[in-house]
């Protein structure tokens, strides 16, 4: 038998790097030895993703892209196919929670600036993921085209008519029509089925490929590969990625598993959250509800959208605020000039401003997902806010911060005091 | 703090339908209770599918809730429809809006957008409001359009707007539904019979969730095992790892 194996594998290798590749990628990829907590969630995102695309793949056999007939067909898969029930509400809870994991991967990012040199190509990749996983996930909630699904989808395309010169073009365009139609619902299914998915594949391979040229950060900050066996040449921190941390990231997917499970079978809607109730309405051209939310994952940024106030009646700033929200993660390699990575040997500056940044984050998120009216509003007689709601002076205020972080990053991380930092990695 | 915060913002509800701030009345419900569920099918099928449908929900559906092809033959389907049929209804869009003033919605996921006890409040909400072209209105849905199609059952009730006055002037209305004229069921029994009708609208919102739970808890059972095993697997690799 294991001649045969041998022999099958010694002329898979003479057409393939079969042997190598397996070598450069898993069995002699060293990885340092002391990733922690933090270090799941790249491996759970490529789970989240495989998973995503095999349950996508199976409700495109049922689903139809056709406003009259889209409701009814996501009401046949949860009801007359077999395990379609199953089937939706992974697709419905992976989507919520590949942004809870890729929410999680990018703030370890942060905590252990993971973007530095020289991982500026991952980072950049991995923002480039993170638009085409925004992109992809408001392509998908258009589809089963209930009240939310439809004006959420409305109200973000009219954004685009905001832009000078092109927007109305632009937005046409996306929309195919000048309302939401079954003309935007075919664009869109072909969007998040096909030509989002392969980008999005093709980015993760270009994220791994950059990674493992240039080897893991952990949470020390510190690079491995600056200590070698001399004879070897095999980093003195660093441990074969198979079987160690096979073995290790198993551990974590069932880890991952058992909240995923818990909410797939206990709480699938998650009061709301994953699935909206209004999604339960069929989409309704003549029926605006009363509070347009999108889902939470959208949040922050719809807060600093609404947040920032219109000029000469454009809603354009806040587009543009909206936008640079989520590219700014593309500059953090060059605005962050501590000597330091690991925010285990930063300054009290950085972690200060990282506190700021993740609270505003979530105060931001939380707005987003309720009326602007929910705190009230000022008392008439108080200078500048008199009269305004509250809750939009708060998201102005979280907004600046959550700007600040990263505009006054190059000064902080510069000036902070750092600790020294060890030469080997520690526990 | 952050924690926290993150906790919060889980937990605060999104809110925000239809006659946002009013008291709903908790349902008691209990979608184990199959003669509850089968109560409430059948009087969802007598007094509700004449006007509304239930599209996506097949008569022969109703087995999960412990009913046979032959018992829902006989005491369900007054159409002529088949057993594996859906739960169409013959009346015309166009008509019922032209009597109404909008067409009765598709209640197969009504549950799902309203929940339980809006739909607990609504059926026992209906005031007589002569006012309005049906003589019903209703607390939990203002103008509705639909008729009190129980009423025979619960009787006619008022709405009593009682006005406040406290020491700054300010005032505050409450509002109290009266029953002036008993129909056929005391209020306790009608309670009970909406709370079954609202339980089986729950079920036919999603029939699968029973079966949900159940296989919920194999799941996870199974997948704590794997995780130990996973961990002891992990422990016994890395062991000299230090
Ligand atoms: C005589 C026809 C008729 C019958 C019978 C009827 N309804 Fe209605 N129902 C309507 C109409 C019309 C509306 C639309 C009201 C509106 O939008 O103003 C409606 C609306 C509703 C709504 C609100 C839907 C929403 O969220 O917009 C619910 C819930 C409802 N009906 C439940 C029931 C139940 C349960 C029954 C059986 C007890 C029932 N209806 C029987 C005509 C009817
Ligand atoms: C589909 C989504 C993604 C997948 C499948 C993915 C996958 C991975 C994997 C498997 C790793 C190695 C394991 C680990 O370090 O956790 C990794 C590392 C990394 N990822 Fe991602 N990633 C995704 C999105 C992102 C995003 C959105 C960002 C940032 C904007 C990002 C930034 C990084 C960085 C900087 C590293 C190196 C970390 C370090 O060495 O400390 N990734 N990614």
């Amino acid at each position: 038998m294991q001649k045969y194996l041998t022999c099958a594998l010694t002329w898979v290798d003479a057409r393939f790097p079969l042997t190598s590749n397996w070598k450069a990628h898993l069995s002699e990829y060293y990885a340092p030895k002391n990733f922690n907590f933090w270090y799941y969630f790249g491996s759970l995102a490529m789970l989240v993703l495989v998973l995503q695309i095999v349950t996508g793949v199976l409700l495109t056999m049922h689903y139809k892209p056709d406003a009259a007939l889209a409701f009814a067909s996501v009401e046949y898969i949860m009801r007359d196919v077999p395990w379609g029930w199953l089937v939706r509400y992974m697709h419905s809870t992976g989507a919520s929670m590949f942004f809870v994991v890729v929410y999680l991967h990018m703030f370890r990012g942060l905590l252990y600036g993971s973007y530095r040199n020289p991982r500026e190509l991952i980072w950049l990749f991995g923002v480039a993921i993170f638009l085409c996983l925004m992109g992809e996930a408001f392509f998908g909630y258009l589809l089963p085209w209930g009240q939310m699904s439809f004006w959420g989808a409305q109200v973000i395309i009219n954004l685009f008519t905001s832009i000078p010169f092109i927007g109305p073009d632009v937005s046409l365009w996306l929309r195919g029509d000048f309302m939401v139609s079954d003309a935007t619902l075919n664009r869109f299914f072909a969007f998040h089925v096909i030509a989002l998915p392969l980008v999005l594949l093709g980015l993760v391979a270009a994220h791994i490929i950059a990674l493992h040229e240039v080897g893991s950060n952990n949470p020390d900050g510190i690079e491995i590969k600056k200590n070698k066996d001399p004879v070897t040449h095999i980093p003195l921190d660093g441990i074969p990625f198979h079987p160690y941390y096979t073995v290790k990231d198993i551990m974590g997917v069932a880890m991952f598993l058992i909240v995923f499970s818990a909410v797939l079978f206990f709480a699938p809607e998650m009061g709301g959250y994953f699935l909206e109730a209004n999604n339960f309405i069929p989409a309704d051209a003549l029926k605006t509800p009363p509070h347009i939310a999108p889902v939470w994952y959208f949040t922050p940024y719809y807060s600093i959208l609404r947040a920032v106030p219109p000029l000469f009646s454009s809603q354009f700033p806040g587009v543009v605020a909206m936008g640079l929200s989520v590219v700014a993660f593309a500059f953090l390699p060059w605005i962050d000039r501590s000597p330091v990575k690991s925010i285990r040997y930063r300054g009290v500056q950085y972690k200060s401003w990282l506190a700021v940044f993740v609270v505003s984050f979530l105060i931001l998120g939380y707005l987003g997902t309720v009326p602007t009216t929910v705190w009230g509003t000022f008392d008439k007689a108080l200078p500048l806010v008199g009269g305004v709601d509250r809750a939009n002076v708060f998201a102005r205020i979280f907004t600046l911060l959550y700007f600040l972080f990263f505009a006054l990053m190059p000064w902080y991380s510069k000036i902070d005091k750092t600790k020294p930092v060890p030469e080997r990695v520690t526990g | 703090m952050n924690k926290l915060i993150l906790i919060l913002s889980l937990i605060l509800p999104l809110g925000a339908l239809a006659n946002e701030g009013m008291e709903l009345d908790h349902a008691p419900i209990n979608g184990a209770n199959q003669a509850s569920l089968q109560r409430g099918a059948k009087t969802f099928i007598n007094y509700c599918l004449n006007c509304h449908s239930a599209a996506y929900m097949r008569y022969n559906r109703l087995h999960d809730i412990g009913l046979t092809d032959e018992e829902i033959k006989a005491n369900l389907i007054f159409t002529g429809a088949k057993v594996g049929d859906t739960m169409t209804v013959a009346m015309n869009k166009k008509d019922a809006k032209s009597w109404f003033g909008a067409t009765p919605p598709d209640l197969s996921v009504i549950s799902r957008a309203r929940g339980a006890d809006w739909l607990y409040t609504y059926l026992r909400g209906f005031y007589r409001d002569e006012t309005r072209p049906t003589g019903w209105n209703n607390v939990a849905f203002d103008k509705v359009g639909m008729p009190h199609v129980l009423w025979q059952l619960q009787g006619e009730q008022h709405l009593k707007i009682t006005e406040e006055v406290d020491a700054h002037g300010n005032k505050t209305e409450s509002h109290a539904l009266v029953l002036v004229k008993p129909g056929k069921l005391s209020p306790g029994e009608y309670d009970l019979m909406v709370a079954d009708l609202v339980n089986y609208l729950v079920y036919m919102g999603e029939p699968a969730r029973a079966q949900r739970m159940q296989l919920g808890l194999i799941v996870l059972l199974f997948l704590s095992l794997f995780f130990v095993v996973a961990r002891a697997l992990k422990k016994e690799f890395w062991k000299d790892i230090h």
